[in-house]
C-alpha cells in the first residue's frame, strides 16, 4: 500500500479533469490526477468527430485533439502527477478534517492519497433501456450510443448491420453519420418529443445529408428478436400524450442504439456524503462550486451534463481556482440562495456571492425565439437579458457582474431567481 | 432558385433562405459572416470535413482517429472513406501529421488527430 500527500485530488483525467488540475498547479500546488483509463482525455478521445473548440481555442477541433491540447499542457506541468489505470473507490475523512481517496492501481494497487482539496470530475453516464422502460425481449444488439461510439471509434468494432437509434441527443446522431459512413444502413431516429433533443446543425448535417428519417413524436414499443434483435415496433403519440397503437408500425433490424440522455456519475460522491441537486442528479454545489462536504468539489460532467465541451473547460478551471482559494485558507463568505423560475428546468450554482463576479449555467424548458430573460433577487427585478434563440438542448449561460449587487444589503438573507418568458 | 437551408458552421444554426440568379447569390437569414460563406458554398458545391479512423498496423483493435484539413466536396467523401479503411499506419504517430497529402488532386490533407506511442 503506497501512501501520497498532495493538495488537491482530481478524480478523473478527462476535459473536466485536465483544466482543474492546471488551474490549481499553476497556482504553485501539488495536483494528483486519477484516472481509470490507460490514457488521460476521456470520452473526448471517441468524439472524433469535429466541433470541439470554437470559444476555447478560436477554431473547430475534434474530440481526440481538443484533448490531446489539454494533455501535453498537463505532461508539461510538474506539479502534476497522472495516476493512469488507478480507479478511485471512496472518500473518506481523516480526523484533523483533510480528506481521503482511497484508490486502486494497475501498477502500485491500493493508493491512499490524503489531500485538502478533492474535485470530482468523473464526467457523466448513459440512460440505458432500463431507465426508458421499452416492453420486448432481450436479444443482443442492444447499446448506448456512446458505447457504439468507443467500440467504432477506439475499438474499431461495426455494431450492426440496420440500425434503428432511439432518441435524438447528439451522440445518437453524431454515430447516425458515422455508422452511414462505415456502410451500416441507419432506418430511422425516433424521438418522443416534439422536437429534437440534438442540436439543430446536427439534425442537418447528420441526418438530412443522408436522408435518414426523423421520427417525433414517436417511440419504439417493442423489440423484438430471440438472439439478436429482429425488428422494432414504432408507435406515434397523439397530441395529448397516449399512445395510437393502431397507427403503429414495424422496421426490420439488427441493431439498437438508445441516445436518451446521461446522468452524472454520483455513486462516488453520495458514499461521500454528497447531497445530491434532484434537477441535475449531479451534487449540490455552492458559489464556489463546493458540494455539501467541506473540501469536495464538482466541474464538468459530474456537476451537470454540458452540451459543449469550452462550457467544461471554462467551469473547471474557474472551480480551480475556488479550489486554490479554499487551500489558502479563504473563509467561505456569506452566499446567497439561486433557484430556478419559470421555464427553466436547472440552474447552478445553486448559491452565488455578492462580493465577485457570478457565472451561472441554466437550461430551459422549452424552445423560443425571442424570448426574454429576468433575474431577480428577492423578487425585484435586479437584471433582463434578450436571448436570440432557445431549446433545451442549448445551454445558457450568464454573467452576473458584482455591480448588479450595489443595492443588496449585505447581512440579509437573499435569494436570486431566474426565469424566461 | 431558391433554398431553405440551416447553417451548421456553428451550433446557433441559423435559418437561411438561398435565392440564386443567373449571376448571383443572396442568402438572408443568417446572424453573422459565415451564415453568408456557407449558404453560397452549399448552393454551389456542398463541402464536409470528414473524420474517421484508420487500423493500426499489427494491432488488434487499435485505430487512430484522422480528419480532412479543410471541408471536402461531398462527392469525394465516399471514394475518401474507402481509402482510409483500406490504409494501415505505423506507430507512433504525432497528432498533425499529414497523413494524406492533396487527396485525388481536391487539395484537401487528411491528418492525423490524436498522438500515439508504440
Amino acid at each position: 500500500m503506497l501512501e501520497k500527500k498532495v493538495n488537491a485530488v482530481v478524480i478523473g483525467g478527462g476535459s473536466a479533469g485536465m483544466a482543474a488540475a492546471l488551474s490549481i498547479a499553476e497556482k504553485g500546488y501539488q495536483v494528483a490526477i486519477i484516472e481509470r483509463e490507460d490514457t488521460l482525455g476521456g470520452i473526448l478521445l471517441q468524439c472524433i468527430h469535429n466541433g470541439f473548440g470554437l470559444q476555447e481555442f478560436k477554431q473547430e477541433l475534434t474530440g481526440p485533439e481538443y484533448a490531446q491540447r489539454f494533455e501535453d499542457f498537463v505532461h508539461k506541468n510538474r506539479k502534476i502527477n497522472i495516476f493512469l489505470e488507478t480507479t478511485a473507490v471512496d472518500i473518506t475523512q481523516n480526523d484533523n478534517g483533510t480528506r481521503v481517496v482511497n484508490t486502486y492501481s494497475k501498477k502500485h494497487g491500493v493508493i491512499l492519497f490524503s489531500a485538502d482539496a478533492v474535485v470530482l470530475a468523473m464526467g457523466c453516464r448513459e440512460r440505458n433501456r432500463g431507465n426508458i422502460a421499452i416492453a420486448g425481449t432481450r436479444p443482443a444488439g442492444i447499446f448506448t450510443a456512446g458505447l457504439a461510439q468507443r467500440l467504432l471509434n477506439i475499438d474499431g468494432f461495426i455494431p450492426g448491420k440496420k440500425v434503428v437509434i432511439i432518441g435524438s441527443g447528439d451522440i445518437g446522431l453524431i454515430m447516425a453519420r458515422r455508422l452511414t459512413w462505415v456502410g451500416t444502413e441507419v432506418l430511422g431516429v425516433v424521438e418522443i418529443q416534439p422536437f429534437p433533443s440534438g442540436l439543430t446543425r446536427n439534425i442537418v448535417q447528420c441526418l438530412n445529408d443522408f436522408s435518414i428519417p426523423l421520427y417525433l413524436n414517436h417511440v419504439v414499443s417493442r423489440i423484438y428478436g430471440k438472439e439478436r434483435v429482429t425488428k422494432v415496433r414504432i408507435t406515434p403519440i397523439t397530441q395529448d400524450g397516449k399512445i395510437d397503437e393502431k397507427k403503429s408500425f414495424q422496421i426490420a433490424c439488427d441493431t439498437i442504439l438508445l441516445s436518451v440522455g446521461l446522468i452524472p456519475d454520483m455513486e462516488l460522491a453520495k458514499n461521500a456524503g454528497v447531497r445530491i441537486n434532484h434537477d441535475t442528479n449531479g451534487p449540490y454545489v455552492n458559489a464556489d462550486l463546493m458540494t455539501s462536504q467541506e473540501g469536495i468539489f464538482a466541474c464538468g460532467n459530474a456537476l451537470h451534463v454540458h452540451d459543449i465541451v469550452d462550457y467544461v473547460t471554462e467551469e473547471a478551471r474557474r472551480c480551480g481556482s475556488y479550489v486554490h482559494d479554499y487551500i489558502q485558507g479563504g473563509r467561505v463568505k456569506k452566499q446567497g440562495n439561486v433557484i430556478p423560475g419559470a421555464n427553466i428546468k436547472y440552474i447552478l450554482p445553486n448559491h452565488y456571492v455578492t462580493h465577485r463576479n457570478n457565472r451561472l449555467y441554466c437550461r430551459p424548458m422549452i424552445v423560443k425565439n425571442n424570448a426574454e430573460l429576468f433575474i431577480k433577487i428577492n423578487k425585484k427585478f435586479v437584471l433582463q437579458k434578450k436571448l436570440r434563440h432557445i431549446q433545451p438542448s442549448e445551454m445558457i449561460s450568464i454573467d452576473l457582474e458584482k455591480d448588479v449587487f450595489k443595492n443588496i444589503q449585505k447581512d440579509q438573507n437573499h435569494t436570486l431567481e431566474v426565469s424566461i418568458r | 432558385m431558391e433554398k431553405k437551408l440551416i447553417c451548421i458552421s456553428c451550433p446557433v444554426g441559423c435559418h437561411l433562405i438561398v435565392a440564386s440568379t443567373r449571376d448571383r447569390i443572396t442568402v438572408k437569414g443568417n446572424q453573422c459572416k459565415r451564415g453568408e460563406i456557407y449558404g453560397k458554398e452549399e448552393m454551389l458545391s456542398p463541402k464536409r470535413i470528414v473524420t474517421a479512423v484508420v487500423k493500426i498496423r499489427k494491432k488488434e483493435y487499435c485505430y487512430i482517429p484522422v480528419k480532412t484539413e479543410k471541408p471536402l466536396l461531398k462527392k469525394y467523401i465516399k471514394p475518401l472513406l474507402k481509402e482510409l479503411y483500406r490504409l494501415e499506419v505505423d506507430l507512433p504517430v504525432k497528432c498533425g501529421t499529414v497523413l494524406i497529402k492533396n487527396f485525388e488532386n481536391t487539395g484537401i490533407n487528411v491528418l492525423i488527430t490524436r498522438s500515439m506511442k508504440n
